[in-house]
């Protein structure tokens, strides 16, 4: 199943952890809040995913299978 | 004083005739009793007569019944609908009007949409005031009951995440919704939120079929919409119009260099542009079509709005938080003749780091009114780049609560 990442973001409060535990995945915009790549996340990358979502000190990254809408 | 003109563009289908206001009897007198036949008929009706949602989304009214049907029988519970008459754009009046005038045919809507959605409990959540929806309510025996709730005015507050966290007893403030409120909302349970206009429409629809709901407005787009019409000198109209009705014949062209069609998330558009134009759910928001005289400057407006729309984020988002204040601040600086350095850049910037970044449409919604106001007022930009300014009329124009 296709996972992508998903940002709580009234729960984000720009700590930046997820940008250097997924820098490719994950980059800071001006202000430190994360610009998240939209494609499904790689087979191979999908453990550090997730260990991105349970590190994130605010709990704001989400690991989903579909965007919700 | 919103006047209201409810027959001038086409038979009055939601608005009481006369700009009194409908008690029961007038009501019943006027429309018939409300029908309640068998939930799954009612459905495919919904679905045939193509009704969307009037709140701004234009989402398929039957695509929402249906997902929040669904979702009460999968999780067991009952689902809960919210009547959204919380209004919080200055500039729209139609459903504050309509609630006025038609509170029973927004009130029948909701026993419609309980009837099909399987719903034991309702909301209707209006801004303060209204006190007239009680005593409605106390003359009617509805099989479920309907709670009034009122919101302050807050542009967010019509939120759907926002209204739903409200009605389960928190704060009206837009929330990270997953799954969404349809399937998730109030205490939980499955919710159907929605406009009281769609409402109100879904009410005649339920009485008088499919093939009457399209008889105005287009194939593509049936039926017809309230507008609140705002013209320079005249007082602020709330009209019904059929959609594909030329913006022409609800907005005075002459004399005007832009008209703002969609309200403050909405999108300015050149004159000539909209001289070609119809009523469009794609683009028409909840209604609000604003006529910019030649003489005032769109850019000078557009930067009070935005200073308002920064100052209605509930600062909950980071990208929102930030982004916002920037983008009026530059707009300010791009309202005034005079050099503007990287300013234009850096609005073009943000705007693209606030779009889709955030719990709630906010962010998006002035996005796309600050990417109109570039491109409609590209030449006066250029003007003001210079040092000039084409305006002649400095007072401001559009409805902003508590400026100074």
């Amino acid at each position: 199943m296709e996972q992508r990442i998903d940002i709580d973001w009234t729960a984000c409060e720009g700590h930046g952890l997820c940008a250097e535990l997924l820098p490719e995945r994950i980059t800071l915009d001006e202000w430190g809040y994360p610009l998240v790549e939209g494609t499904p996340v790689p087979t191979g990358t999908i453990k550090r995913a997730r260990r991105a979502a349970s590190d994130c000190p605010a709990l704001a990254l989400k690991l989903r299978v579909r965007q919700p809408t | 004083m919103t006047m209201t003109f409810p027959d001038v563009y086409m038979s009055p289908r939601l608005l009481a005739p006369g700009g009194a206001p409908a008690d029961l009897p007038t009501h019943e007198q006027r429309y018939g009793a409300l029908p309640y036949g068998d939930p799954d008929a009612l459905l495919r009706t919904v679905a045939e007569s193509g009704l969307t949602g009037r709140g701004g989304a234009a989402f398929p009214v039957y695509r929402k019944l249906v997902s929040v049907a669904e979702a009460g029988r999968r999780t067991g519970r009952s689902p809960v609908v919210v009547a959204n008459g919380a209004e919080g754009e200055p500039a729209s009046r139609k459903d504050r009007t309509l609630l006025q005038l038609s509170p029973h045919l927004v009130l029948d809507g909701i026993q419609v949409a309980a009837a099909v959605t399987g719903a034991k409990e309702a909301h209707l959540a209006v801004e303060d005031g209204a006190s007239y929806l009680e005593s409605a309510l106390a003359h009617r025996r509805d099989p479920v009951p309907v709670k009034v709730l009122r919101l302050s005015k807050r542009f967010l507050s019509g939120q759907s995440s926002a209204l739903v966290q409200y009605v389960g007893g928190g704060a009206a403030l837009p929330t990270y919704k997953s799954p969404p409120v349809r399937e998730r909302g109030v205490n939980r349970a499955p919710t159907l939120v929605q406009n009281v206009e769609t409402l109100a429409h879904l009410a005649l629809v339920a009485r008088y079929g499919a093939d009457w709901f399209r008889s105005a407005g287009t194939p593509a787009q049936p039926g017809s919409a309230l507008c609140t019409v705002h013209v320079p000198g005249r007082e602020v109209r709330v009209v019904e119009a059929p959609f594909g009705m030329p913006l022409a014949r609800l907005v005075p062209l002459h004399g005007m260099s832009a008209v703002l069609v969609g309200g403050y998330h909405g999108t300015w558009v050149p004159v000539a542009e909209a001289a070609q134009l119809g009523l469009d759910a794609a683009n028409m928001g909840a209604g609000v079509l604003a006529a910019l005289p030649a003489d005032r400057c769109g850019l000078a407006e557009t930067a009070r709005v935005l200073r308002y729309l920064a100052l209605q984020s509930a600062g909950q988002c980071g990208p929102c938080l930030n982004g916002l204040p920037r983008i009026a601040a530059a707009f300010r600086t791009l309202a005034a003749p005079g050099p503007q350095g990287t300013t234009r850049d850096d609005v073009a910037r943000w705007a693209g780091l606030v779009e889709g970044r955030g719990a709630c449409h906010h962010p998006d919604g002035t996005v796309r009114l600050v990417r109109s106001a570039l491109t409609t007022f590209a030449t006066e930009l250029d003007i003001h780049a210079s040092g000039l300014c084409t305006a002649t009329d400095a007072a401001p124009l559009l409805p902003i609560p508590e400026e100074n």
